[in-house]
């Protein structure tokens, strides 16, 4: 049935009775549950049915709970995240989208394949559809959206109770309107989300992502900068290596960076490596032909997959050197330099 | 369509509850669409403290809506003397689903009611911690909409979404454009199924309301121990 939610078998209720250091040192992230209710977790009781009966019903009133309410949240609790934690080895082969209809109601020329490892822009003139297509992906589409078009993970329907529950993140997104919102320097925030991931060695990953961001950005931040306080490019930087390092997600969906003052191509071979696929709307040539297919959105519809040629790869190059004598004039710039130049300057070799 | 089936008599009911300026009339107008697309007659009830515009926002997307102005009574307790007879009023309509948006003002509002599809909306702008404060109406939620997702990062989502089933375990968790609407179509596809009710009478809350009636509820504008008579709290500075 469609949206039937909360079918989620119960977790043992055995577990209750478990000791407490046991179970502490099994699902750690009880600590953050029960602080974050304001429950010390090592107050000397020896099982959690204990820890929660010496409760005052006073203090479990202040977060709206009860005793019985609260037992069972920690056995959801730990069932959902055993859950989350599940998943994260999860993968997925390939990404079916088919076809569906364009603005007008006729079939769309094709549908495509993805394949994790690979980046592929959508290209089209504004309104033609391009964020539909993203949105078909972000949300599954089952032919229920205005597009008609079926989004397949591994060429299967996915059932309906992972599609509604929302438990089921194929798309993590990265595009020009975000901002950090949060008040945490760099390393506070990466220690947050490297928490809410469950994943072990969480200094290393820290490191590593500060590293790349950094390296993307151009232009040096600290670990106890903080997050509001990065430039536009830092901030896409952070971002970008923060998704390839610690999103689950297997696709990635990126809007418009061109103007992010980043390293692009390094930030699409970031993504690469990390074996996800990733999907650039974009109208720069550099960034297209960084992908190694093009999908071609007309009125709604996918009118052309478009592959990148080896000729096209060699312009790529041209191209690449004459983004790089940009940048050499925007470091001018920056310097408060005078830019005198003439055409020999882009026909030269650097 | 069959299981969207539901006798004359009986009316699919929603509970949308969340902090002001969170999204919940745009969640509703956007899930609405999709679903008038699909055939359905929806009709809106609009709870609210002080006076407000939203109502003329449903009018325009040619929902009909009732408003209902708490004026100086405890919203929640306006909320549930007059919630049966809103579900009365849709069934006399005809439609198929009620959908009731309230403003939870102090974060300890919670409109839900067992056997009635809950829907508590947060903003991601709200912040991280925002999961944690807001208590039952989060808690008791069956369906949690994530609104203003487009502005923030990625990173910042999904430490949200976490914070979230921290607080609710059990509850789906979906991210909904308000200004696009996109998500919106996973959202319906939980109001569409809604359970059914002829009447709540005899029904219960998932959580109490806020107690009251102290002088102040009765209207009481002076300060002093003299002037506070009845459920009076007070703090503990020692």
């Amino acid at each position: 049935m469609m949206g039937k939610v909360n079918t989620k078998s119960s977790t043992d209720t055995d577990l209750l009775n478990l000791g407490l250091d046991t179970l502490m040192e099994k699902y750690p992230y009880l600590k953050d549950f029960f602080s974050a209710l304001e429950i010390d977790p090592c107050p000397g009781q020896k099982t959690p049915a204990m820890l929660i009966e010496s409760l005052s019903l006073d203090h479990l009133s202040q977060f709206g709970l009860d005793h019985e309410s609260l037992s069972a949240q920690v056995l959801e609790f730990i069932a959902t995240m055993e859950q989350c934690r599940h998943k994260i080895h999860g993968s997925m082969d390939h990404l079916v989208i088919g076809a569906g209809f364009d603005k007008n109601g006729c079939p769309e020329a094709m549908g495509i394949t993805l394949f994790p490892g690979e980046v592929v822009s959508v290209v089209g003139p504004t309104g033609s559809g391009k964020s539909q297509l993203l949105s078909d992906i972000e949300c599954l589409a089952q032919g229920d959206t205005p597009s008609g078009r079926k989004v397949l993970p591994d060429g299967k329907t996915l059932d309906a109770q992972s599609r509604f529950s929302g438990e089921f993140r194929l798309v993590a997104q990265l595009s020009q309107n975000m901002n950090f919102v949060m008040d945490l320097t760099v390393e506070a925030f990466l220690q947050m989300h490297a928490e809410s991931r469950l994943i072990d060695n969480i200094p290393g990953k820290i490191e590593r992502i500060y590293q790349s961001a950094v390296m993307l950005a151009g232009e040096p931040f600290f670990l106890d900068t903080a997050i509001t306080s990065l430039s536009g490019g830092q901030s896409r930087a952070l971002m970008i290596a923060d998704v390839a390092y610690l999103s689950a997600s297997p696709v990635v969906l990126i809007d418009e960076i061109e103007n992010a003052g980043i390293d692009r191509v390094k930030a699409v071979s970031l993504l690469l490596n990390k074996e996800k696929i990733v999907l650039i709307a974009t109208h720069d040539p550099l960034l297209a032909l960084s992908c190694d297919r093009r999908i071609v959105i007309k009125n709604g519809g996918i009118a052309d997959v478009v592959k990148t040629l080896a000729a096209e790869k060699k312009s790529a190059a041209c191209l690449a050197d004459l983004d790089k004598k940009l940048g050499l004039l925007r470091e001018r710039v920056r310097k408060g330099q005078h830019l005198i130049f003439d055409q020999n300057f882009f026909s030269d070799h650097l | 369509m069959n299981q969207l089936k539901k006798s004359d008599s009986s009316i699919r009911l929603v509970t949308v509850a969340g902090p002001p300026s969170s999204g919940k009339t745009s969640l509703i107008l956007h899930t609405a669409a999709v679903l008038l697309e699909q055939g359905l007659r929806i009709g809106i009830i609009k709870f609210d403290c002080l006076t407000g515009d939203d109502h003329k926002r449903y009018e325009c997307a040619g929902l009909p809506v009732k408003k209902g102005l708490a004026g100086g009574l405890c919203p929640d307790h306006f909320f549930i003397a007059n919630i049966e007879a809103c579900v009365q009023w849709a069934i006399d309509q005809g439609f198929d689903l009620l959908i009731s948006e309230s403003a939870g003002l102090c974060n300890r509002c919670s409109p839900h009611i067992k056997g009635v599809l809950a829907v508590c909306v947060i903003d991601h702008l709200s912040g991280v911690h925002t999961p944690r404060k807001i208590g039952p109406m989060l808690k008791n939620a069956d369906l949690v909409v994530l609104t203003k997702g487009d502005i923030v990062s990625q990173a910042e989502r999904e430490v949200f979404a976490f914070r979230v089933r921290q607080a609710n375990a059990k509850a789906a968790v979906l991210p909904v454009n308000g200004l696009t609407g996109q998500g919106a179509l996973l959202a319906a596809g939980h109001f569409k199924t809604a359970p059914a009710v002829a009447s709540l009478n005899g029904m219960r809350l998932r959580f109490t309301m806020p107690a009251a009636l102290c002088s102040y509820c009765l209207g009481e504008t002076k300060i002093g121990p003299d002037s506070q008579i009845g459920n009076v709290k007070t703090m503990d500075f020692t």
